[in-house]
């Protein structure tokens, strides 16, 4: 069932964000997702974990659609956010991606200043490619910085180019320049592979906070942090969820032996 | 333990022999060049003066100055330019930024390949039917030029294709996860980021553009025409073609002169490549991400 009229968000399951079900996906020949069914609570931190290739950044860059760019990705199935199908052929894919923010692997920033990073989205979506003006940008970027606590290091130095902070500042600034837009949903991919454990706290910490204004669906390699850092777990094998449950009860008692198996460490 | 043996002592001395092969080799590379510049310099440098550059050929063009070839050449350029670079930039921004790999994509990536490979005299022969004939040009510097971008059209495309893909991937996934377009993506990011390679590109165009001759022989280019062109459908003369003229087919030149032609037209290219090699220094030394 696609619903392609603008029903009032929530209408069909008042606490997912995100209702997938019967997603499958390949490339060219290759099946990379098997029937999969996945509903994303409204407001919730869920990570995605499993061994490389398993799917899950292939999942996660299913919900904005920017797997589409690679020509040659077939997609069924459905992926409704808030009861509207993203695969039905009259979503505007940018109206999409602003209420879809992501964050990448490796933090990237544009070869731009701090404050233009901020107001990139902002201007994208504006008709006349700039925001009404300075006081109104202005207090966005404050706003924006406020939120990814990176304000205070970063009031002074707003011309210093994204590409040259640090790599835990460039994350938070990746945050950041989403914001604006005022996206429902954050998809993020190992947000902290690149980071140094400092940063990583730093950047959790920050992802932890935005929990209840945004839901946030967040793919890991790290045990670790999908325990510390997320409140419902799903995990994926070969193309299959195999296991979804909350984190604290995933960890304690998993109810599959592979889930069992990976949070060992015995494979992955 | 450490000494060298019989083996290593074999090694080193083919090493050695090698790098002082290679060495030869290379400064070899650099002996034309040398005997090229100084060869012109020699005998071509008495032939410049003020008077040289900026009056007409006199007497059969075995006296007097170049100006109109001069003129001529810089009109060829910069209408060779005009035509090649939106077409060049715009095909180079629709294969890197657009095209899908796909037939289509790769038939025109091997015509591409193939119109670099085009010797120049087939090309003047084109733009002898082309455009002198078919569109009624007439042999004028519009022909010639267009001819000229034709064929130096692969150039500015693969030059500016490359300066494209320099800037990295991640920057256009992340324009376009934020709703971007194409179009604002490259407005925004790509274009400001590859602009200085796209002119060094263009420039180096340039210096080949002004010394070719076939491509211009049939199809803008005059033997002798002392006046200087007041527009693009005139004929004009050229340096490069003014240079092979007097060198073989007029008698009784002075010998500093076709030097002193030789000259003046590799200071040109030379200067340009001067231009292109500061704005190269320039982009590497102001570090973008």
């Amino acid at each position: 069932m696609s619903v392609a009229e603008p029903a009032t968000p929530g209408a069909v399951d008042a606490s997912a964000a995100i209702l997938i079900e019967k997603l499958n996906l390949w490339y060219g020949d290759f099946q990379a997702l098997l029937d999969v069914d996945l509903r994303v609570r409204a407001g919730a931190i869920t990570s995605l974990i499993g061994p490389s290739g398993c799917g899950k950044t292939t999942l996660l860059r299913s919900v904005n659609r920017i797997n589409e760019r690679l020509g040659y990705v077939r997609t069924t199935g459905s992926i409704r956010l808030w009861g509207l199908d993203v695969l039905d052929p009259s979503v505007e894919v940018a109206q999409l991606r602003k209420q879809v923010g992501m964050v990448f692997q490796r933090p990237n920033p544009l070869p731009l200043s701090v404050r233009d990073n901020v107001l990139f989205g902002t201007r994208v979506h504006l008709p006349d490619g700039r925001p009404p003006n300075r006081v109104e940008g202005d207090r966005i970027v404050e706003e924006a910085l406020r939120q990814v606590l990176l304000w205070d290091e970063l009031k002074d130095s707003l011309d210093r180019r994204g590409t040259e902070l640090s790599l835990e500042q460039q994350q938070k600034l990746c945050i950041a320049r989403l914001l604006p837009v005022k996206p429902r949903l954050l998809l993020m991919d190992e947000p902290c592979s690149a980071l140094d454990p400092a940063g990583t706290e730093a950047v959790e910490e920050l992802i932890w906070k935005l929990r209840g204004d945004y839901t946030i669906l967040i793919v890991t390699h790290n045990m670790a942090q999908a325990r510390r850092a997320s409140e419902e777990c799903v995990f994926m094998l070969l193309g299959e969820i195999i296991e979804h449950s909350d984190t604290a009860s995933m960890f304690l008692n998993p109810a599959n032996d592979q889930t069992a198996a990976y949070i060992e460490g015995r494979y992955g | 333990m450490f000494e060298a043996t019989a083996q290593n002592r074999r090694n080193l001395k083919v090493e050695g022999l090698l790098r002082l092969l290679f060495l030869w080799m290379t400064c070899m590379l650099i002996l034309p060049v040398a005997l090229i510049l100084g060869v012109l310099i020699v005998r071509g440098g008495p032939a410049i003066s003020w008077e040289f550059l900026f009056t007409q050929p006199m007497n059969n063009m075995t006296a007097g100055g170049i100006l109109p070839a001069l003129v001529g050449t810089v009109w060829l350029v910069v209408v060779a330019l005009i035509a090649s670079v939106p077409v060049g930039v715009a095909a180079a921004l629709y294969l890197s930024e657009y095209a899908p790999d796909n037939r289509l994509t790769r038939a025109i990536n091997l015509a591409i390949i193939n119109l670099a490979g085009v010797p120049s005299i087939v090309h003047a022969l084109f733009g002898l039917g082309a455009f002198v004939i078919f569109f009624r040009f007439g042999t004028s510097i519009l022909a010639a030029s267009l001819t000229l971008a034709v064929m130096t059209l692969p150039v500015v495309i693969v030059a500016t294709r490359e300066s494209l893909q320099t800037v990295p991937l991640a920057f256009r996934e992340a324009c376009w996860n934020m709703g971007a377009t194409r179009w604002q993506t490259i407005r925004k990011i790509v274009l400001p980021n590859s602009i200085s390679g796209i002119l060094t590109g263009v420039i180096l165009e340039v210096s080949r553009t002004s010394g070719e001759t076939a491509p211009i022989m049939f199809t803008g280019a005059a033997f002798f025409l002392p006046f200087l062109p007041q527009g693009v459908l005139d004929q004009t003369m050229a340096m490069s073609l003014h240079l092979f003229v007097i060198s073989t087919q007029v008698p009784d030149v002075p010998e500093h002169m076709p030097f002193g032609v030789a000259l003046v037209l590799i200071s040109m290219v030379l200067a340009m490549n001067g231009i292109s090699i500061a704005f190269r220094v320039y982009l590497r030394g102001r570090k973008k991400w």
